[in-house]
């Protein structure tokens, strides 16, 4: 099984889900982030001071899949999240020991099946 | 006395007809009128996403600046001097001849009534804004607010209110702007959304209020600064003005109390942007009929209002107009629903002329007609002016701006920092004189 963690602009978010779900990938986790990958400093002026923005906002999507789900949910990432800007953000792949889905006790690639290929999130 | 030319005297003799009263009131009244824009920026402002969230309220904001100053210059000039039947004339222009002395039938300094009258324009041309927002250039929309004030909020006003206007000679009933105000606003909303087209997410996302309290907030505030809209034009502290401030109070209790009943009946919970957008329906209802109604009229009027609105809202949201907050549905439509029903609900017995209920149908078109002669003007000349506007200044940000929301690109600032990452741009790299020779021993001047 793999891990995939990316950083994406928060404004690719619903694009990035959207994708995801035309992949037939299920089961994700999502959390605001701050970091910095090297687009240029946003500069804004409050009452005269100035101030450089070094951290921008980003949102982390973490998804554990099955290994040979890896390359279209990869796919489906970096299609859905580029801009061609710098700032569109990083996707890094780590290989998981063990996954333990916490309802059943299944293990590894059972656990990151999905139970009910049907259900999803997103509605449309 | 430090002044002793001639006209300076003529100037400050107080006039016979003056009234210490009913300046005082109005003097309140301005005030609370001017607080409605604020009010109206955190109504906005809560209802949009947060990454616009400053671009939202300073749409409404700066509407007190633009529009303050363009009424002073030339908008008073064109909607209350006399001129013809369509507009007024420029005998005030640059507030000239605007004085102490009460105008004609009046019992206030001209310049308190000219004041007064800003603060109405300042919020209609802010009303637009909900139809604009997440999506348009600042800097077009405020060219855009200023050219609107002057070429139809003036002559729609001067129609209605101003000497010699065709409605008001026509036996228009319109007591504090149901017409005027909103039905014009919601008319323009309307058409400005039309032209600068949906935001990019709109239908294919939810857009979602980023902040409910500050909608309540702002419901708060304009209902707060409403009495003086309405209760203000009564432009005296006497009966008139205490039935206007009874039924500004009824009216929305009423349509409130509706909207969360429909609610409740169609999603069976009560919601608070639900609450807020009744109170808000019920308070443009009531406002072309503010004086002219008794306060169980007020009452009944605010529950009827709230369902053409309602329904407004329910077919907006699935139709592709992206009127982002509604204008249509609140202003336009309760404007209408009010205007037409003052119509009906006219009372002799209570200072007004006689509606369809005493007896009078023919009110009822003259209502109509002055509803849709508003609505058509403004429709047509605001579109006019978005295309004007938009030959000097794309009226819309670029996408990718939109993206990224528009506090930070348009505005340098962002509505809620958590401070984090934020460094200090020093203004020189250049050490200060004093300390190149306080650290005289530092061979290398890293100090820098």
């Amino acid at each position: 099984m793999k891990l995939i963690t990316a950083i994406v602009r928060p404004e690719k978010v619903n694009d990035v889900l959207a994708a995801l779900f035309e992949a037939d990938v299920r089961g994700l986790t999502v959390s605001p982030a701050r970091g910095h990958g090297g687009e240029t400093e946003e500069v804004e002026t409050y009452r005269g001071t100035k101030v450089m923005m070094g951290l921008v906002e980003k949102v982390r999507i973490e998804i554990g899949v099955s290994d040979h789900f890896e390359s279209r949910a990869v796919e489906a990432i970096v299609e859905s999240a580029r801009t061609g800007e710098v700032g569109d953000g990083k996707i890094f792949i780590t290989d998981v020991s063990q996954v333990v889905r916490i309802r059943s006790g299944e293990r590894d690639t059972d656990a990151v099946t999905p139970v009910n290929p049907e259900a999803h999130m997103l509605s449309y | 006395m430090p002044h002793t030319t001639s006209s300076f005297v003529a100037l400050f003799s107080a006039p016979a007809d003056l009234s210490t009263a009913d300046t005082a009131w109005i003097l309140v009244s301005a005030a609370l009128v001017l607080l409605m824009t604020p009010a109206l920026a955190f109504f906005y402002g809560g209802m949009v996403r947060s990454k616009n969230a400053l671009n939202t309220m300073m749409m409404s904001f700066c509407s007190l600046g633009v529009v303050g100053c363009v009424w002073a210059f030339a908008g008073y000039s064109l909607a209350f001097s006399e001129g013809s039947a369509w507009i007024g004339g420029l005998d005030h222009l640059f507030l000239k001849g605007v004085g102490f002395e009460p105008r004609d039938g009046q019992t206030i300094p001209h310049l308190l009534f000219c004041i007064f009258q800003g603060t109405f324009a300042i919020i209609t041309a802010a009303i637009i804004s909900g139809a604009l927002v997440e999506r348009m250039r600042f800097s077009a929309y405020l060219f855009f607010i200023a050219l609107w004030t002057l070429f139809v909020y003036a002559p729609v006003c001067h129609w209605v209110w101003g000497p010699g206007g065709w409605l008001e000679a026509m036996g228009a009933l319109d007591y504090a702007g149901g017409t005027v105000v909103h039905v014009n606003a919601g008319a323009a909303a309307v058409v400005g959304a039309l032209l600068i087209g949906s935001r990019k997410d709109y239908g294919r996302q939810a857009l979602l209020p980023h902040n409910v309290p500050y909608i309540l907030l702002g419901t708060g505030l304009l209902w707060f600064g409403w009495f003086g809209f309405n209760a203000g034009s009564a432009l005296a502290a006497d009966e008139s003005a205490s039935l206007a401030f009874a039924n500004t109070f009824l009216a929305p209790c009423a349509a409130m109390v509706t909207w969360l009943l429909l609610d409740h009946i169609r999603i069976s919970k009560m919601t608070a942007v639900g609450a807020a957008t009744g109170t808000v329906v019920g308070l443009v209802a009531i406002t072309p009929a503010a004086a002219f109604v008794g306060p169980m009229d007020a009452i009944a009027i605010g529950m009827i209002a709230t369902f053409p609105s309602y329904l407004a809202i329910q077919y907006r949201s699935r139709s592709r107009l992206d009127d982002s907050l509604d204008v249509a549905a609140a202003h336009g439509v309760g404007g209408l629903t009010g205007a037409m029903l003052v119509g009906v609900f006219a009372r002799e017995a209570w200072g007004g002329t006689a509606g369809l209920f005493e007896g009078n149908a023919a009110q009822v078109a003259i209502q109509g007609t002055a509803v849709l002669a508003a609505l058509a003007f403004s429709a047509l000349a605001s579109f006019a002016l978005f295309k004007l506007v938009s030959l000097v200044i794309p009226l819309r940000v670029e996408l990718e701006e939109e993206g990224r929301g528009l506090d930070v690109p348009l505005h340098g600032e962002q509505a809620i920092s958590s401070g984090e990452g934020a460094v200090l741009l020093t203004r020189t790299k250049r050490p200060p004189k004093e300390s190149a020779t306080t650290q005289a021993g530092d061979p290398a001047g890293t100090s820098a």
